[in-house]
């Protein structure tokens, strides 16, 4: 029975004005298909989308505002809800960019366990793509192995921080915590699976299917002048030629010193992009390796030191009176950064996701701007999907691989 | 009397404020002679007003009628192909005006550079939608939150907020928890005004604990049944010990001490 | 781990001839739930987790579909956002009878960490809510668990639906 509200009129009251031959049809923002709240409105002539216009804002939590009214520390959970497949990429680029306003230097473990956390939720997020582009185009049993590869590296995160998904394992100046004892064998075995699973299984499945390359080849096809000017980066940029990874040109925390490789593709359609997302996963567990060796040569020191801006180490706030009332004052009252303003971009599995931070000297950022990949590639949407079937409309919005707590934030 | 508290800039400020404290600036540095970056400078000429790095990142000031002038010049001479970020800042309360900022990159040496013009909130700004693609969302967000007006923008409409909202959520006016209209907008549009009384109002309180409500929240030590009404108070619920024998004092063969 | 131990003769199983209509009916409906998939947000990936290899979510019965007019549960996992409210309330109401609605998450219960101005404080002012389940994100044994708690719940009732709105008072 319905109750009533004044929801009820259904289709009985509404007007259409035009009498053209294109069907409009509303891609709702509940659908199936993995990707969250986009509600796209499509003009169909037969089965071809002629216009697209894509309306977000379903998941505005006015993360913007809530950082004005918190003080920094606060708001780095807050940042995990981002782009929540691959929290500790959010968390790292803010704790990066407040950093670079304070100017203080993290130390040399904490780099390296940074460093490992971020290409651990790079595979993360990767799969997770790759579970829910299979899902959509149809290969559902991708989703069900994808997940248990997931499920692996959410444990190793558990272990790490407590957290499956929203981690905050990232502090402004440094990580909190350690490595626990056995963390690096367990990340050794699972690099191990992965590289083995991803040849076996995934590229197995996939990569020579003639069903998924039909799906996916000429499909939401992007030049390389149309991705740079829609603002895309990531794999986005890469996948249509453009050679640029902010981990190479702009290298933050140990990747200057790391060897690695950047996959591009020449073709920029989907299968391209997907073939980048499957390299991009081997590069990571190659720096993995690379990164396991250097954790045993550095100093067990943490946390940055720079009493000013960051509390001092547990064992010194416990015993040492001065640590212990700075704490105080700086959770209490916060921190007050340096007048002035910073935008830091870094490479998150989406692609550049950037924080410009501009503070007044008070314990509360006076703006705080979330440059968010998934926002720009949606916007790309109203482009790339004129002229496709719609079949191909699900095919491509998975390609982009857009996660809504980032477009809106 | 209260504290006075402005009402121009809601914003959270901080309880302690201490007189002698001062904050340090971040250290801007000259453009240097040769570098890329005066090669921009130079390529700009009149258009740039005032031009410094800080952290490796070229920040110019221009006039807020020129930004597309600006932008092209930047795009086509100076190889800055990409524009990651466009948005605005609200200094309404200090200043009384807006500064926007485009935050562009150059793909092929890897620089970045912030370009930043201050507007008067009735102004409104050039769209630079023919120069950058990207800003065909962000001036549209630019909209949303701050209220600023882009001309020749090609669908200039709310995107993060409803179509039907009013009021622009990122001004330093509008407060966190939203004001009146907010509060009652989802109400509003399903079920009608009539229902406000019948929902209630948000509770935005997170420390919130109602003591008689005995459905939502559970008394621990002091627990009743599900759905009780205990408006007229709690029944006394004494601790009864199996292990100790109750003992009446009436009754006993002790003496107690009696006042003398 | 806890123990479980679903008691058929006591709580409606086994269609053994003599069990009454109602315990026969509410044991089919508690172990087929078919949930509506509404994840909005991070909660939304904790679902689909539970659904997964891992803790799979099919033992109990459940399949994810897509279309309201099949679905008997209502997940809502994460933030409900005003502008979105109006599509939530929609599509519950395209939900044939007999429905149930599970809050998953702080975002959904109560509006979370999120105190903002375009967040719904609280799915319940929209939609009656039979279960809330705590947690930013609660584990995907905890939405089983919840689940488990709602086959419970729905034995407990009457096969009646409208008896068993009036018991449960529910708001709309």
């Amino acid at each position: 029975m319905q109750q009533p509200n004044k929801l009820t009129p259904f289709f009985e009251n509404i007007n259409f004005e035009r009498d053209d031959n294109t069907m409009v049809i509303n891609f709702g923002p509940q659908h199936p298909s993995a990707h969250g709240q986009l509600r796209l409105v499509l003009e169909l002539e037969g089965e071809k989308v002629v216009k697209a216009y894509p309306d977000i804002g379903y998941l505005h939590r006015g993360v913007e505002k809530m950082a004005e009214n918190m003080m920094y520390n606060e708001f780095l959970p807050t940042t995990d809800r981002l782009d929540y497949i691959a929290s500790t990429a959010n968390n790292y680029a803010y704790a990066l960019a407040v950093e670079k306003l304070l100017g203080v230097e993290v130390p040399r473990r904490a780099q390296v366990i940074r460093t490992m956390l971020l290409e651990l939720n790079r595979i993360i997020s990767h799969l997770f793509f790759i579970a829910t582009h299979a899902l959509d185009v149809g290969a559902m049993s991708v989703f069900l192995y994808a997940f248990r590869e997931r499920e692996y590296a959410m444990d190793l995160m558990e272990e790490y921080c407590g957290a499956r998904l929203t981690h905050s394992s990232i502090r402004i100046g440094g990580v909190p915590l350690d490595l626990p004892k056995d963390w690096i064998s367990n990340l050794i075995s699972f690099c191990d699976k992965v590289e083995y699973e991803l040849e076996h299984t995934y590229n197995a499945l996939l990569q020579e299917n003639r069903i998924w390359k039909m799906r996916l080849e000429d499909v939401g096809v992007l030049s390389a002048e149309d991705a740079i000017s829609w603002g895309c980066s990531g794999i986005m940029l890469r996948g249509s030629g453009v050679k640029y990874d902010i981990r190479k040109e702009e290298p933050y925390e140990l990747y200057s010193e790391l060897d690695f490789d950047i996959p591009v593709s020449d073709r920029g359609d989907s299968y391209g992009r997907y073939r980048l997302y499957m390299a991009e996963i081997e590069q990571s567990i190659k720096i993995i390796r690379q990164l396991i060796p250097m954790y045993k040569d550095t100093k067990p020191q943490l946390m940055a030191h720079a009493p000013e801006y960051i509390s001092a180490p547990k064992e010194q706030i416990m015993t040492q009176n001065y640590s212990l009332m700075q704490h105080f004052v700086l959770v209490t009252q916060g921190m007050r950064p340096p007048v002035g303003e910073v935008y830091v971009p870094t490479e998150s599995p989406k692609g550049e996701l950037g924080f410009f931070i501009r503070s007044e000297g008070e314990p509360y950022a006076y703006r705080v701007k979330v440059r968010a990949p998934s926002f720009y590639h949606t916007g790309l949407l109203q482009e790339i999907l004129v002229g496709t079937y719609i079949a191909d409309v699900v095919t491509i919005i998975g390609s982009t691989n857009i996660v809504f707590g980032e477009v809106d934030r | 009397m209260r504290q006075y508290r402005p009402k121009d800039n809601v914003q959270k400020k901080a309880y302690h404020t201490d007189r002698f404290y001062q904050v340090p600036t971040q250290p801007r540095f000259e453009v240097q002679e040769g570098s890329h970056f005066d090669d921009v400078v130079k390529a700009l000429g009149d258009l740039c007003k005032e031009a410094y790095v800080s952290l490796n990142q070229l920040v110019v000031y221009i006039d807020a009628t020129t930004n597309k002038e600006t932008l092209t010049l930047l795009r086509d001479e100076c190889a800055y192909a990409q524009c990651s970020e466009l948005s605005a800042i609200d200094y309404l309360a200090q200043d009384g005006e807006f500064e926007i900022f485009y935050q562009l990159l150059n793909l092929s040496n890897a620089s970045r550079m912030r370009v930043k013009c201050r507007i008067k909130p009735e102004q409104a700004i050039e769209s630079v939608v023919d120069v950058y693609k990207s800003a065909n969302f962000a001036e549209r967000e630019m909209y949303d939150m701050f209220g600023i007006y882009v001309n020749n923008h090609p669908y200039l409409k709310r995107i993060l907020m409803p179509e039907d909202w009013q009021g622009h959520p990122l001004l330093k006016t509008y407060p966190l928890q939203g004001d009146e209209f907010a509060s009652w907008y989802e109400v509003d549009k399903i079920f009608g005004k009539e229902y406000r009384d019948i929902i209630g109002p948000e509770n935005r309180d997170p420390a919130r604990i109602d003591r008689y409500d005995t459905k939502r929240f559970s008394r621990v030590g002091y627990e009743v049944p599900f759905g009780a009404d205990i408006s007229e108070g709690e029944k006394p619920n004494p601790i009864e010990y199996s292990e100790t024998v109750l003992v009446d004092y009436n009754k006993s063969s002790k003496q107690l001490d009696e006042k003398r | 781990m806890a123990q479980h131990q679903v008691n058929y003769a006591s709580t409606a199983g086994l269609p053994i001839a003599l069990t009454s209509v109602d315990k026969l009916v509410n044991w089919g409906r508690s172990n087929s739930l078919w949930p509506l998939t509404y994840g909005l947000a991070c909660c939304a990936i904790e679902m689909m987790a539970s659904g997964a290899s891992r803790y799979d979510f099919d033992r109990m019965g459940t399949i994810f579909r897509a279309s309201p007019r099949q679905a008997d549960v209502m997940i809502l996992a994460g933030t409900l956002t005003k502008k979105h409210a109006e599509f939530a309330r929609r599509l519950y109401d395209q939900m044939s009878e007999p429905k149930w609605v599970i809050s998953m998450g702080s975002c959904a219960n109560t509006g979370g960490m999120f105190n903002t101005y375009s967040i719904v404080q609280g799915v319940d002012r929209i939609v009656p809510v039979d279960i809330y389940l705590p947690g930013c994100a609660p584990r995907p044994e905890t939405l089983q668990y919840a689940l488990m708690m709602l086959q419970k719940k729905i034995r407990r009732e009457s096969a009646d639906m409208k008896k068993n709105q009036k018991q449960n008072l529910r708001l709309i």
